[in-house]
């Protein structure tokens, strides 16, 4: 009862500060923000630690945060394998290869309005697919081994990139391109000076679309098949044995590694798109 | 006619690719089998022989068009081998999380343009949880309602496919509630109007166009989630559940039936949402 009334005492106070926060001038700048929103996640993580003893949930059906952090800290060796081969090896590889893939084909069919004109609806459609179910296929060619993760996240980007890369190519104004007409630019030049650079935030975009599609095929193609190792073998084997803090170990490693891929490419856009009005401070 | 030309182009070559790997992945084992009983074969008898087989590695269209039509016309409705019932669980499970995530979308959007320190608080976590793979969750969601004694096969899907879905409605309508300039605002203030009735009157209707284009996103997505709540879970019902039997018993033919039936139905839904759309448009007197 101490931890429930605990909990919800802590809530209460956290929230009055909150909304004091956001409603003084502090809240308009950066660190306020933080604080806000840190604020708040300590204070889910207080809720539910008070909720799991004030209830006397078990841990068997939902381990609080006291359980889970002691276990993510005694096992981080297993925790850094499992990140190597599911995310680094099975994820990035196939990110990769997906991305550098869906590149080259919008490259290679700029100059021809008509595949672009075919591929376009093709590859919207292809885009809403329920493509992991082809994670047990690709699984059955390439093994059990990372192979089958990078390809299943290959065939998962690719075609949200392709359709964001073709639609990027395509944004130059009538404008732009008639200037570069004016100073006699090839197709090559106009290509890398003007569409190029025109394309990066829709890239960017597609690439963010794809980070978050990448680490859920690499840990839906490991519930095929998968050598001892990787965070979808750990989860699924975990929850067979009932180890849900173990569970909950592997959701917080993968919630780090989504947000830090994400937290990368948004940081590589601020470079590359520095002149979009969406990165203007 | 135009506009269909290039796709269906495309689309033939995507046929015709596909037939191409069907011979080169099926070959191997026409080769294998030749090479065990001693004969060797000449490629024009192993292309006819790469079209049959009952496993094939990768099954030429044809084949995987038979077992769709198999399984969606030659069965009774209420089968458990029919595609139709199959698709129909799904269908359902989509249809739940597709309403759960709207009206959690919806209810937090609504708080986020009313409050600005929900904005500050629950906005950046909103857009962390959709980094959080969600299939690092599905099998856990699915044991934990088991053992607190949901006996309801939907509500895990439901929950899977409304996490998936919620956002994109959130993120439009936070956009779509905010839409209305400060010009219309400063009139309806003008008017006297309540916070609720400047809601009823100018957010909310500012805000459809928002929503519906957000929806088909979300369709297409509570799909996928259902889809990968049926995969892990040793489900026995819905199209996620009959690609993993297929998978497992080394039938490729089910799973790839099973895959284009899950294509079909998220073409289907992601029509019928447009159509809604189109429809609800055409009340609101936007231009066609």
């Amino acid at each position: 009862m101490i931890w429930l009334l605990g909990a919800v005492l802590f809530w209460l106070a956290a929230w009055a500060v909150n909304a004091r926060i956001a409603a003084s001038p502090l809240g308009q700048r950066q660190a306020g923000r933080l604080m806000v929103a840190g604020l708040f996640g300590i204070t889910v993580l207080v809720l539910w630690e008070g909720l799991v003893r004030g209830f006397g949930v078990p841990a068997v059906i939902l381990p609080g945060p006291s359980i889970i952090g002691p276990t993510i800290a005694g096992n981080l060796g297993t925790l850094w394998a499992d990140f190597v081969q599911t995310v680094i090896k099975g994820a990035l590889s196939g990110f990769a290869i997906g991305a550098v893939a869906a590149f080259v084909t919008a490259i290679a069919i700029d100059r021809s309005p008509f595949l672009q004109k075919g591929l376009l609806p093709i590859g919207n459609f292809v885009s809403a697919l329920p493509i992991v179910g082809l994670a047990p296929v690709l699984v059955m060619w390439f093994g059990f081994d990372w192979q089958s993760k990078a390809a299943v996240v290959v065939v998962m980007v690719f075609f949200p990139l392709l359709v964001n890369m073709v639609a990027g190519l395509q944004a130059t104004d009538r404008l732009s391109r008639d200037l570069m007409a004016t100073w006699s630019a090839s197709y090559w030049q106009a290509l890398f000076k003007l569409r190029l650079p025109a394309a990066m935030p829709f890239a960017f975009n597609g690439l963010k679309i794809a980070a978050t599609l990448a680490l859920i095929g690499a840990i839906v193609a490991e519930f095929f098949g998968s050598p001892i190792v990787g965070m979808g073998f750990r989860i699924s084997t975990e929850v067979g044995r009932l180890g849900l803090d173990m569970v909950w170990a592997e959701i917080a490693v993968a919630a780090l590694a989504g947000s830090a891929l994400y937290g990368v490419i948004a940081l590589i856009e601020s470079w590359v798109t520095f002149w979009h009005p969406s990165q203007r401070k | 006619m135009t506009r269909a030309l290039p796709v269906l182009t495309v689309l033939m070559l995507i046929v015709a690719l596909w037939y191409a790997g069907a011979v080169w992945l099926n070959s191997t084992w026409v080769y294998d089998q030749a090479q065990r009983v001693g004969t060797s074969v000449t490629l024009a008898e192993v292309i006819p022989q790469t079209m049959t087989q009952t496993r094939p590695l990768l099954p030429p269209p044809h084949q995987v068009a038979a077992e769709l039509w198999k399984g969606v016309a030659g069965q009774k409705v209420t089968s458990k081998r029919s595609l139709v019932y199959h698709g129909y669980v799904t269908f359902r499970g989509t249809m739940m999380g597709f309403a759960l995530g709207i009206v959690l979308g919806v209810g937090l959007a609504m708080a986020i343009v009313r409050y600005r320190v929900m904005e500050l608080s629950v906005m950046p976590w909103a857009i962390i949880s959709q980094t959080i793979p969600i299939v690092a969750l599905a099998p856990m969601i699915l044991t934990v309602s088991n053992q607190i004694g949901v006996e309801n096969r939907e509500i895990p899907k439901a929950i899977i496919a409304a996490y998936l879905s919620f956002f994109p409605v959130l993120v439009s309508m936070v956009k779509g509630l905010r839409a209305p300039d400060a010009m219309q605002l400063d009139l309806l203030c003008t008017y006297g109007a309540s916070d609720a009735q400047t809601f009823r009157k100018l957010r909310l209707p500012a805000s459809m166009p928002y929503f519906f284009a957000s929806l088909k996103v979300v369709v297409a997505a509570a799909l996928i989630g259902t889809i990968v709540g049926e995969l892990p879970t040793g489900a026995i019902e819905g199209l996620g559940a009959r690609m993993l039997i297929g998978s497992q018993f080394g039938e490729p033919l089910i799973m790839w039936a099973a895959l284009f039936a899950a294509a079909i139905l998220a073409g289907g839904l992601i029509l019928l949402v447009g159509l809604i759309e189109r429809l609800a448009r055409a009340r609101m007197g936007a231009p066609a």
